[in-house]
């Protein structure tokens, strides 16, 4: 059987809101779209981007979660809160590495993409890498994914002393084995002139880097 | 030590054994107190009575296992701390000089009325999903409170000595009440499982057709954890309202039988209880302490994200859940130049920006 994967690609979004509006249409999001999509830092660039479920191996949400109201499939998807469990105590949210839980007070309850299991159960792509126009959502094999680009994907990521791997891809340097989040670095002052500075000094580091 | 038996110890829990067992006891106890000595015991239920002490062994393991999850005792613990304290206590209560334990008394009552016996926040879901929910609980409970007073010996009937079609009504072995047969009361108490059956059948066929054509129920559920429990119900059901129609219509042909198969089908449904989804029926009170934490949170001093200053969440909050992350063995501490930064004050949003920035340095972009 063909196994596909689902790689992002944040440095890709154009901001058409796309996914977020096929997110929608998915049978177990029930109108609801569960990808954050929104600027990284407005003052300073139009950059966008697309938040989907990272879907981790050992998932932080469901280990706070005081209900046991978020389970893992045997495929790895980690599904969106068990609605009868779920007491919408925000712990997922608070929780997740990635910021990928919703709280809906409306209904009271958690909800979060589950990689459009109604359709990637039966072998159908999700609703928001269908419709992605520049592929920073992209759900195919990896030999679609080595022909088309040069980056690397990885799972393994390090937040302080914490590893997560994930299910989910995100597209790095090439070569790349693991991504190291830097937290410091991108805890931008307040205000947006000191932003920018810090962009420039960043985007300065990572062209000497490349060159 | 081989692996086999530490992977089953790892599976055992002694704490929640002996919490189980105390609670299997008190049942029995329960049992022999309220029918006086056994003297009121029905012998002809005792399968039922059996099983419910089982069914209390599991359940109650299944809780004490449940309950000792570092977040979920966290929640216990704080939601009955804010129950208690009242703090954040403020509006009428507070105007009206109300204790702290009688405005959150009231509150809990609301809560009550409206998340477990009304359940408007299904409601707010789909209307057909709350006539779903309501024929269910409503029927069950229904049910389950008419059983289990009568398997337990706690209430029985005893005809008139004068009269064979009057009825006296007698709890823990005192008189309280009496109907004569034919009346309207009589016929209604005879008849509240049969009318607790028909609320169930309701729910279970609204249940039926939302899973066989809503295509996100198709997709999520499973057999053990939601088809299973509803074909219980449905045995149940099916089976206690043939009684009926057995003694009614048949004359009582398959009586014996169909009997046997309602005890069987209510016993395997009280000892499957804590294996599918109807244990939520003992979860969910977890969520009155959440409202009471959250309420509050919204009234003590509040957590701002250390990257963008905004308002995320109550620094009550953030502080149990870096306490709960180190009880998982889960560190989000970042050492830094500056010192420890944990990524807990960062809120959500910024976490998602933080991933995003991290990858376009990365790349170069």
């Amino acid at each position: 059987m063909t196994e596909y994967e689902f790689f992002i690609d944040p440095s890709r979004c154009i901001g058409c809101e796309a996914c977020k509006q096929a997110c929608t249409e998915c049978d177990t999001h029930r109108g609801r779209s569960m990808i954050h999509l929104e600027f990284v830092d407005r003052a300073v660039s139009t950059q966008t981007s697309p938040v989907v479920c990272m879907h981790c191996e050992d998932p932080t949400c469901a280990r706070v979660c005081p209900a046991d109201a978020i389970k893992q499939t045997d495929d790895g998807i980690v599904q969106s809160s068990i609605r009868d469990r779920c007491i919408g105590c925000s712990n997922c949210v608070l929780a997740c590495p990635f910021g990928v839980p919703h709280y809906v007070a409306a209904i009271d309850q958690m909800v979060k993409c589950d990689m459009c299991y109604d359709r990637t159960s039966i072998g159908r792509k999700p609703m928001c890498a269908t419709v992605c126009p520049s592929q920073a959502l992209f759900y195919g094999t990896r030999e679609e994914l080595e022909r088309l680009r040069s980056e690397t994907p990885v799972n393994d990521f390090r937040f302080g002393n914490q590893r997560v791997r994930t299910k989910v891809h995100l597209m790095s340097s090439p070569g790349a084995d693991d991504m190291d989040v830097d937290v410091m670095r991108f805890m931008a002052g307040a205000e947006p002139d000191v932003r920018i500075e810090e962009l420039a000094v960043w985007t300065e580091d990572s062209v000497a880097a490349r060159s | 030590m081989s692996a086999s038996s530490r992977t089953a110890n790892r599976y055992f829990d002694p704490r929640a054994f002996r919490i189980g067992a105390a609670a299997a006891g008190l049942v029995l106890l329960m049992i022999v107190v309220g029918s006086s000595g056994l003297d009121h015991f029905d012998w002809a239920l005792t399968t039922y009575a059996v099983a419910s002490v089982f069914a209390a062994f599991s359940v109650v393991y299944r809780y004490a296992v449940w309950a000792g999850r570092p977040p979920t005792r966290m929640y216990l613990r704080r939601g009955w701390q804010a129950f208690r304290s009242g703090r954040g206590r403020s509006g009428r209560g507070a105007r009206l000089g109300i204790g702290a334990l009688g405005g959150n008394a009231a509150r809990l009552g609301r809560l009550l009325l409206n998340n477990f016996v009304l359940q408007t926040f299904i409601n707010r879901r789909s209307v057909e999903r709350w006539i779903m929910h309501a024929g269910l609980s409503w029927g069950g409970m229904l049910a389950f409170g008419i059983t289990f007073p009568l398997v337990f010996g706690w209430v029985h009937f005893e005809t008139l000595a004068t009269d064979a079609e009057v009825y006296r009504v007698f709890v823990f072995g005192f008189p309280v009440d009496q109907f004569h047969v034919g009346s309207f009361r009589g016929q209604l108490f005879f008849n509240l499982l049969n009318i607790s059956a028909l609320l169930v059948l309701l729910g279970l066929a609204l249940s039926v057709k939302l899973r066989m054509h809503d295509g996100g129920e198709l997709a999520v559920q499973t057999f053990a954890d939601d088809v299973f429990p509803l074909l219980l119900l449905l045995a149940v059901t099916v089976t206690g309202l043939m009684l009926t129609v057995s003694a009614k219509l048949l004359s009582g042909y398959g009586f014996a039988f169909i009997g046997l198969s309602h005890a069987a089908s209510v016993i395997a449904l009280l000892l499957y209880l804590p294996f599918g989804k109807l244990f939520h029926i003992v979860q969910r009170p977890l969520s009155l302490g959440v409202a009471f934490y959250r309420h509050a949170g919204e009234n003590s001093p509040r957590a701002s994200c250390m990257r963008c200053g905004e308002d995320f969440a109550s620094g009550a909050h953030v502080a149990d859940m870096k306490e709960v992350l180190d009880q998982l063995g889960l560190d989000y501490r970042f050492e830094t130049g500056s010192g420890i930064v944990h990524y807990q004050d960062v809120c959500p949003a910024c976490r998602r920006r933080i991933v995003t920035l991290n990858q376009g340095a990365a790349l170069g972009r």
